[in-house]
């Protein structure tokens, strides 16, 4: 019997959704050897001709890692749909933009100029900037182009299943491995993850939610026994997806939303945005003018920054709409 | 309803004679509107919500199978409950039904832009059926009421709103927490603006209380407990213990007469004393003494029984242990009234308790009461003399920012009324009245208040004094701007009298937190509108009476209480209260328990509850949801969502009215 | 500005203080500009940033929130949240690049029709200076799988 074939290919990523396999630890040799490997430039040397050889639709399972977000991840996204007969989204880049995605807090341009002319550790006199095309001693050389606004997998190409997380837990990891090497996998569409909130797994106290100031989370030593948001410091489990075993929460750090929004939440930012800034000043919002409860609001700085973190290419609004540099 | 039924939608569009018509083209909204997927019947009718538009609706229900019904026409405001009434008719769940506001939100108010009316009515009742779509059968539930009231405080609020349930026939438990009911009202001598006598109009009230059948009456019991929601509220009472069993005691007073220990008086706010066995005053309801155990000897040293041996009755009862009481009932009166405001400890300036002579409006009642500590002799606490020259002080402590921003209400007229007592007691003394403003809005008050100026030495200055000073005499002395002659004028009153700001009852916060009922800035109950439901709280089944909403005077109280009295008879005779339809409700499969919606709620309709697995849910008791939609658009992962208003039907006319 | 443009702007409005003042401006025949259509919630508390996201992003030009005036909220406090919500909203949106002034939040009671009907004059005019939202076209652009 033909072994399945996997393939994991990535992205705009960062490699670390590579590290979560491999904390499966010995399960990754049963892994491994219950499948084929096509595809895997981390781990395996085959080259991107040897995928491309493959007829369409031949893997079984392809993780897709990491965002979209020039012309060459684009390809690659095409290329995984076209060879992949379960397409994974693969990490919380490939499922809704992830780090790589607040890239759409400034536009291309801009962000080019930040990268690379004006960070303050830079010294670029001529302002050059990295082109599609350079031509040099009468050679032609081309680099990947940056797209407008970067992408999550499904804003590309038709994906299967999702299995967010940065990286994906392991729990989850080991779930849809299973799932797609015994072929059970669940309907189309599903997102491998909780129902419900990180709160649900979280082991912190929670009593009520009246918040009355926002600390930063350097500014204190937080309660490990009780609720982080009750005591001031956002943490995002309320508006993020569970199946993490709330760990960050276990070594008393927030969450910072990585598992992407509930199932029934149209923007997590939104979401999040909405809950916590009706919980906050409760008990003095009614006595309160315009702008008292504004100063008490704004102690919440950057709310696109820590409310979008993970899914602003996934958000309603994708991206920044004006000049931002 | 089958998840996978086909939505058939019926759109009735009204001309409402021209008031529409005239200005939208109704025929291109029919044209518009019948390619629209799912609406399988569009019509255009005069006046939708005569009889034959209404019928046109019902028929088609039956015969073309439609279970979503949109009518363009007025404001839901107007004609919704009509619509909805056909369509139940029609045999479909009456919240199946969305209305298009063609009216008052587009031909009335774009009279002269006929296309761009025509144009936005399509877009709203594109909306409309789009909202339709996704709407749900929705129930409204009835919750039993148990046909009892509590009613909390035993002053003339109190008794007024028992007295008025009971007469229409209904159990009243009137819990009060002090040993007698009465009140406030009871330490007055007279009432303005008539100077009726307040004993003689209160005391028959006390007495019918005591004796209706149906008022069981609870003195010296306090409210430890309160849950449940309208027509269903668990209380729990602790009774204290008086030592004395009511079952035997007679009143006859024996044992009052015969205990040697005396403590200051509560009723007479210490300027008199009583006895360790005491009624509260001698004409209390029910006329059944307390020990106070501080003051009696036996409890203090294990000695005396002086009151158990003298007892005709043998009603002496030093085993008496508190007793908890529990109850249910289906309304509850909050009639706690007020305290004054503690000047002695946030006015210093005043003198009040430094002074001997500076006495509060209420002390002043009660010297000039015939059963009062000095038995009706308007005296100085300090030597017993009779005062010449009295300054009465109005707004101590109110309509002031460092202290209570509001009027006290009663005040003003309060101390004209105290001029009078000084004068017509003692006719050679001379009383000077300081104020700020004169507020004589009551009946009969302004009528008064010409009366009591216009007596000769009865002089009012315009403004507040700075500080009550003592000379090296012991005599009082005190600088006032007056505002009417632009003069400073020192003034060296044998008596001062402060009519001081009153503050919400000390027990009534704790009522309110038993409660979750809301609470004013000015920490006194919130009504539920300040206009239109004054009586109601934020908490359904649960009524205001008296000063407990607010300073009140004694007419307005009494008039609140009959109102408050009446809202919670209307409760118990319907027997039943309806739960609004559009209430939250919490998916349990989404719902972490993160407990964002629970404190947001104002009509503490949220708990959080612990299901089998250990796990924390929202639970939203529907008895108690008004169906504002607060919690659902707070929740974080779209767990809680307002039924008839969720976000998928919102969302689908945003995309509607975007398209 | 741009020519005949005609902006397109979404109104919420809660049922008790601002729906009613709305239904006011149309019993007393107080014209004003046909560019607003009203979303009717239970209270100003019911609506959802998400609602204004999305509006903004298909298109709308304009999103108007209205509810009763601090103290006269039906349900005792939905419009305290309001309020706090469209507070950290605008930074939000200032933030996404929106032009101050798209979503607006107006407290408006039941007997204010005409003043509804002013700032629905004025609120069009402020959002033509604006110029259309362009979001909705260009992320269709940015749409290549639906």
């Amino acid at each position: 019997m033909n072994k399945p074939k996997l393939a994991i290919i990535p992205g705009a990523n960062c490699a670390g959704c590579d590290y979560s396999l491999l904390d499966l630890g010995e399960k990754i040799i049963e892994v491994l050897m219950s499948v084929e490997v096509a595809y895997w430039p981390t781990a395996v040397d085959l080259k991107l001709e040897d995928l491309e050889r493959l007829p369409d639709g031949s893997i079984d399972i392809v993780l897709f890692e990491g965002a979209v977000n020039n012309d060459e991840t684009k390809e690659m996204a095409k290329l995984a749909r076209r060879k992949a007969k379960n397409l994974i989204a693969f990490g919380a880049c490939a499922c809704f933009g992830g780090i790589p995605g607040l890239a759409n807090f400034a536009s291309k341009d801009g962000l080019l100029q930040k990268a690379y002319v004006k960070s303050l550790s830079t010294i670029n006199q001529q302002g050059t900037v990295p082109c599609k095309l350079t031509r040099l001693d009468g050679e032609e050389l081309t680099i990947p182009e940056l797209l407008e606004t970067v992408k999550s997998l499904n804003q590309v190409v038709d994906v299967d299943y999702y299995l967010p997380g940065c990286p994906p837990p392991l729990k989850l990891v080991d779930e849809v491995l299973t799932a797609a090497l015994s072929g059970k996998l669940p309907p189309k569409g599903t997102v491998f993850g909780s129902m419900k909130s990180v709160c649900d797994e979280c082991k912190h106290i929670r009593e009520e939610k009246r918040i009355t100031e926002i600390k930063r989370y350097h500014q204190s030593i937080p309660d490990p026994e009780k609720c982080l948001l009750e005591q001031g410091i956002i943490c995002m489990g309320p508006a993020t997806r569970g199946g993490c075993d709330a760990v960050c929460l276990t070594v008393n750090v927030p969450c910072r939303g990585c598992m992407g929004p509930t199932p029934e939440s149209q923007d997590q930012g939104a979401r999040m945005l909405s809950a916590l800034s009706s919980v906050i000043g409760l008990e003095v919002e009614t006595g309160m003018s315009d702008e008292e409860i504004r100063k008490i609001i704004l102690q919440i700085k950057d709310p696109l920054g820590i409310f979008y973190r993970y899914s602003l290419p996934r958000s309603i609004l994708r991206r920044v709409w004006g000049v931002r540099e | 309803m089958v998840e996978s039924e086909e939505i058939r939608i019926g759109v009735y569009v009204c001309h409402c004679g021209l008031n529409i018509a005239s200005v939208v083209d109704i025929n291109k909204v029919i044209e518009e509107v019948s390619k629209v997927p799912n609406v399988v019947v569009a019509k255009e009718y005069q006046f939708m919500c005569s009889q034959p538009g209404q019928n046109m609706i019902i028929e088609d229900i039956k015969q073309r199978h439609l279970n979503r019904v949109v009518v363009a026409a007025c404001s839901p405001r107007m004609h919704e409950p009509t619509f909805q009434k056909a369509v139940e008719e029609g045999g479909l769940n009456p919240y199946l039904f969305e209305m298009a506001n063609i009216r008052e939100h587009c031909s009335w108010v774009h009279e002269k832009e006929k296309d761009a009316a025509t144009d936005k009515a399509i877009k709203l009742v594109n909306a409309a059926i789009a909202k339709a779509r996704l709407l749900k059968p929705l129930n409204v539930e009835k919750v039993k009421v148990i046909p009892k009231a509590l009613v909390i405080g035993g002053g003339i609020a109190g008794i007024r709103a028992s007295l008025d349930i009971a007469n229409a026939g209904f159990q009243v438990h009137l819990v009060e927490t002090r040993p007698s009911i009465g009140g406030n009202m009871a330490r007055l001598d007279k009432t303005f603006p008539t100077l009726d006598c307040s004993q003689c109009i209160l005391t028959p009230l006390m007495v019918e209380v005591s004796r209706h059948p149906n008022i069981i009456l609870r003195t010296y019991t306090d409210v430890v407990d309160i849950s449940g929601s309208v027509g269903n509220f668990k209380v729990k009472l602790l009774k204290k213990p008086r030592y004395v069993d009511a079952t035997k005691c007679t009143g006859c007073g024996v044992c009052v007469t015969k205990c040697p220990w005396t403590a200051p008086s509560e009723f007479e706010l210490g300027l008199g004393k009583r006895k360790a066995i005491y009624f509260e005053f001698p004409q209390a309801v029910p006329l059944i003494p307390v020990i106070d155990p501080e003051h009696c000897m036996y409890f203090q040293k294990g000695t005396c029984r002086a009151c158990e041996r003298f007892c005709p009755t043998k009603a002496i009862d030093f085993n008496q242990k508190p007793e908890e009481v529990e109850l249910e009932v289906g309304v509850i009166i909050l009639a706690t009234g007020y305290s004054l405001y503690d000047v002695a400890k946030t006015m210093p300036e005043y003198g009040y308790r430094k002074y001997k002579d500076v006495i509060t409006g209420l002390e002043l009642e009660r010297l000039v009461s015939a059963s009062g500590p000095t038995k009706g002799h308007i005296v100085r606490p300090s030597d017993g003399k009779e005062p010449k020259k009295v300054a009465i002080i109005l707004c101590v402590g109110s309509r002031d920012e460092k202290h209570l921003r509001y009027c006290c209400r009663f005040g003003c007229v309060a101390g004209i009324k105290h001029a009078y007592y000084i004068v017509s007691y003692i006719p050679d003394a001379e009383v000077y009245i300081c104020y700020r403003d004169i507020r004589t809005f009551g009946k009969g008050y302004e009528e008064f208040y010409e009366r009591i100026r216009n007596y000769e030495n009865v002089k009012f200055i315009r403004g507040s004094p700075m500080e009550i000073l003592q000379d090296a005499d012991g005599s009082l002395y005190f600088d006032v701007f007056d505002a009417n002659t632009n003069r400073v004028v020192t003034l060296r009153p044998d008596l001062v009298v402060l009519e001081t700001g009153v503050v919400p009852h000390t027990t009534f916060k704790e009522l309110a937190k038993l409660l979750k009922c809301s609470i004013g800035p000015d920490g006194f109950a919130l009504e539920l509108h300040p206009k239109l439901r004054p009586t109601e709280t934020s908490v359904d089944g649960v009524f205001l009476a008296g000063a407990v909403q607010g300073p009140k005077d004694i007419p307005d109280t009494v008039a609140q209480a009959g109102a408050a009295a009446s809202s919670a008879i209307a409760l118990m005779s319907k027997g039943y209260v309806e739960t609004v339809p559009y209430v939250a409700s919490i998916n349990e499969d989404l719902c972490s328990g993160c407990g964002i919606c629970q404190p947001l709620c104002a009509f503490d309709a949220i708990s959080l509850v612990k299901k089998e697995d250990g796990k924390q849910v929202a639970s939203v008791d529907i008895s108690k949801c008004k169906g504002c939609g607060v919690c659902a658009a707070a929740c974080p992962s779209g767990a809680a969502q307002q039924l008839g208003f969720s976000d998928d039907q919102i969302l689908a006319m945003v995309r509607a009215l975007t398209r | 500005m741009v020519e005949n443009f005609e902006p397109n702007i979404v109104v919420f409005a809660c049922n008790w203080c601002s729906y009613a003042g709305i239904d006011l401006a149309g019993t007393s025949r107080v014209q004003y500009p046909h560019n607003l259509k009203v979303i009717r919630v239970m209270c100003s508390g019911r609506i959802n940033p998400v609602y204004i996201l999305e509006a903004l992003a298909n298109g709308a030009d304009g999103v108007l929130v209205t509810g009763c005036h601090p103290g006269d909220c039906h349900y005792i406090s939905g419009n305290y949240k309001t309020r706090k919500r469209m507070l950290l909203l605008d930074k939000l949106l200032e933030q996404f690049g929106i032009e101050k002034g798209r979503v607006r939040l107006e407290w408006i009671s039941a007997p204010e029709g005409e003043r509804f009907a002013n700032i629905a004059k004025e609120f069009v005019e402020q959002i033509k200076k604006l110029g259309p939202n362009r979001i909705a076209e260009k992320l269709k652009e940015e749409v290549e799988v639906v």
